[in-house]
């Protein structure tokens, strides 16, 4: 078994124009950055990126937007993003707007080997137009199918050479989800240790969902919005 | 007078219970946990994977693996727990989180509640606030009565595209406290500091309901 990859731009090989892919973090908070640079470089085009949120201009996913390397976005929060917002209210970018419980709970579909699931997150908005209703124990949900999508990446705190993965802190969201639900699952982290170094009690992720991991070479870990109170 | 923004998240301050589990929106919520009374202790839910959010760091201290779902640096109190974001909108579609408290564009007398989308003009998106107000147990708004070009935001019918139905519970704005009745329209149950049922009557474009004499909002602290 060998899954350790030596950087990012190895690490996202096969990676092609007009592939979706899923890609974590929260925010700036959690995201793959190394890859994220890799695929600018690579210059790939009309992707699908299925991501809570699309980075900030010059960070993040945005620096795959300000390229134009992004045909469409699926995302639950896209405010403080100002050539986002610009490229999506032009019609240059497609962009779906879901729930970001629905978002989540896709992943985990998908990552759990289930076709679909049932929220009553958006009954009766525009996000429930087109999807079936079902009504249980007198309420109504919508049925959402899990994502399928052939490269997930992922952001680690830790990781073993057999791709087990430790996050830290809120850096975790969406990374665990969107590792189970690739078909092809990339992680970088930070440090990267030989399997059997970390405890098997404190694994996230299990190896199994990761296919290619790597040591990022750089994480500049940027802050979106730097709140402080005074000593 | 009316209130201002730390007024308002006082009142809703008085609102939440000791022991609860609290999720509070970006603006005017996250200001309530400023307020709390003395010997009401929350735990505070923060749907990007944390329970236990503390204050904002010290200066220096700033962690950039630790955010709060508004994206801001936050620290953790003692006992807090780190999730992921399907564990975390799990509990709150499992109905575990006991009070939700967010801002609003339009509240319709129903109960209905619009704030992510202004069509053609400003798509932020919904963010968790479709989960949440699909599930959560009890539903505060807090938000300001009127908009910028004056218009009323409680309304018969919402304009704007819908965050969720019958959902909202009770709206605290500049001006007053209201709950939205199961059967429709918006019952005035304190007014701010000053302020006429006139004015709140006139602030308001949906069914107003007013019964009795309405009194003064208390706030201390």
């Amino acid at each position: 078994m060998n899954k350790v990859v030596a950087n990012a731009q190895e690490a996202i090989k096969g990676i092609e124009n007009g592939m979706t892919l899923l890609v974590g973090g929260f925010g700036l908070c959690g995201i793959p950055e190394n890859s994220i640079h890799a695929l600018v470089k690579s210059g790939v085009k009309n992707l699908t990126c299925i991501s809570n949120n699309a980075g900030v201009d010059d960070f993040g996913l945005g620096l795959l937007l300000n390229n134009h390397q992004v045909k469409k976005m699926v995302s639950s929060y896209v405010g403080e993003n100002a050539e986002f917002e610009r490229q999506m209210l032009s019609g240059e970018l497609e962009v779906e707007l879901i729930p970001q419980g629905t978002l989540a709970t896709r992943c985990l579909a998908a990552g759990y080997g289930m076709p679909a699931v049932f929220t009553p997150a958006g009954v009766g908005t525009e996000v429930a137009i087109g999807k079936e209703v079902r009504n249980f124990n007198g309420k109504d949900y919508l049925m959402e199918y899990a994502f399928d999508a052939p490269f997930a990446i992922v952001k680690a705190w830790k990781g073993d050479t057999d791709g087990n993965l430790i996050y830290r802190e809120t850096a975790r969201n969406f990374n665990p989800l969107m590792a189970m639900a690739g078909k092809i699952t990339i992680a970088e982290v930070e440090e990267l240790v030989p399997a059997g170094s970390l405890d098997p009690d404190h694994i996230h992720t299990p190896g199994i969902y990761i296919h290619r991991i790597f040591q990022g070479e750089k994480y500049e870990k940027r802050i979106e919005q730097r709140t402080v109170r005074k000593k | 007078m009316p209130l201002d923004k730390n007024g308002i998240a006082k009142r809703i301050a008085k609102e939440v219970k000791d022991g609860s589990y609290v999720n509070l929106g970006i603006g005017i919520p996250t200001l309530v946990a400023n307020f709390l009374p003395e010997g009401v202790n929350v735990v505070l839910q923060s749907e990007n994977g944390l329970l236990g959010m503390g204050p904002f760091p010290f200066e220096g201290e700033e962690d950039p693996d630790l955010i709060n779902a508004g994206k801001q640096t936050i620290t953790t109190v003692p006992g807090s727990a780190f999730f992921d974001s399907a564990m975390s909108f799990g509990m709150i579609r499992a109905g575990k989180v006991d009070l939700t408290i967010l801002g609003a564009m339009e509240v319709s007398e129903n109960g209905d509640i619009a704030n992510w989308k202004i069509p053609g003009k400003m798509v932020k998106g919904m963010g968790g606030a479709m989960d949440l107000v699909a599930s959560a147990k009890n539903i505060i708004v807090a938000m300001q009565h009127v908009n910028k070009a004056g218009e009323s935001k409680l309304l018969p019918e919402c304009t704007l595209p819908l965050t969720g139905i019958r959902c909202v519970k009770k709206i605290v704005t500049e001006l007053a406290v209201l709950d939205v009745l199961p059967e429709g329209g918006f019952r005035l149950l304190e007014r701010a500091p000053g302020v006429s049922v006139d004015e709140i009557r006139k602030a308001t474009a949906g069914k107003l309901i007013i019964e009795g004499d309405i009194p003064e909002m208390q706030i201390t602290n």
